[in-house]
């Protein structure tokens, strides 16, 4: 399946960055390949981030977000050594998790 | 006569259910996906225009707002397949930032959310066809609509590949 996400999550002051690479296609259904025939869209629908359980973004795409997507968001109230767990949902009904401790 | 439609009915409202039954336990329709795309807005996700993705999610006519900076959002995107994204509200209360691509076959092209502790920033990549006006449209959290919009140039489309 999809290959792992790649997770920073460091302290800039009382708050914590986030940066995710995450690893997809994107494909936007507009395209066509060599043989003229349309590239069916294979897109990540949902996202989730989450905090020690808690959730502190989630966001939904459209097949607009570029290939291999990345986000970066902060929020505040994490610690060094909690977990960032982020998830995502595509079109087709895949489904990814990864999860990062925060560094300081 | 009679008998046999109902027995062939209750064939059929039998076969239905075990095969959804079927589906269901083969994995191949599973229920917490479902929900998950269900929770995917397809109607602001289709829509073809600014306003009409604004009357998808629920809104009334947005308000024009300066209170959002670009950050490194580029004026001028060599890449149309890769253009950053960087929006952060300084609206207070806000809570869901929507990416909108005008000139794209569909305009909507990502919507954040953000509870309590997350500040009304992101940062992203997106795909853009050709230049274009990008707004962003930011709900509070009392219901109101505001967008502020930003031209970016692109010098090579996103849709080639």
């Amino acid at each position: 399946m999809a290959d792992p996400m790649r997770i920073r999550a460091n302290m800039q002051g009382d708050k914590v960055v986030v940066r995710v690479l995450m690893s997809h296609e994107m494909e936007t259904g507009q395209r066509k390949d060599s043989s003229g025939n349309l590239v069916p869209a294979h897109f990540i629908q949902s996202v989730t981030a989450t905090h020690n359980g808690k959730t502190v973004l989630s966001a939904e795409w459209g097949p607009a977000v570029s290939k291999n997507p990345f986000l970066q968001f902060q929020f505040t109230g994490g610690k060094p050594g909690d977990k960032i767990q982020i998830t995502w949902v595509d079109n087709k009904g895949d489904k990814r998790s990864d999860e990062a401790a925060i560094g300081s | 006569m009679e008998t046999a439609v109902s027995r062939r009915s209750v064939i059929k409202a039998g076969g239905a259910a075990s095969v959804l039954g079927l589906f269901v336990a083969a994995g191949l329709v599973k229920p917490g996906v479902a929900y998950a795309q269900a929770s995917w807005n397809k109607d602001a996700f289709a829509a073809k225009s600014v306003a009409d993705v604004v009357k998808a999610l629920g809104g009334a006519q947005p308000a024009k707002t300066t209170d959002v900076s670009w950050g490194s959002t580029p004026e001028i995107a060599e890449n149309g397949a890769v253009v950053p994204i960087n929006i952060t509200s300084r609206i207070p209360n806000t809570q869901s930032i929507a990416v909108l691509i005008e000139k794209n076959p569909s305009t909507l092209a990502a919507k954040f959310d953000f509870p309590g502790g997350t500040e009304a920033a992101v940062s992203t990549r997106v795909k853009m066809g050709q230049s274009s006006d990008v707004h962003a449209l930011i709900k509070t959290a009392d219901g109101k609509y505001f967008i502020a919009t930003r031209e970016v140039k692109v010098t090579l489309g996103g849709c080639g590949g």
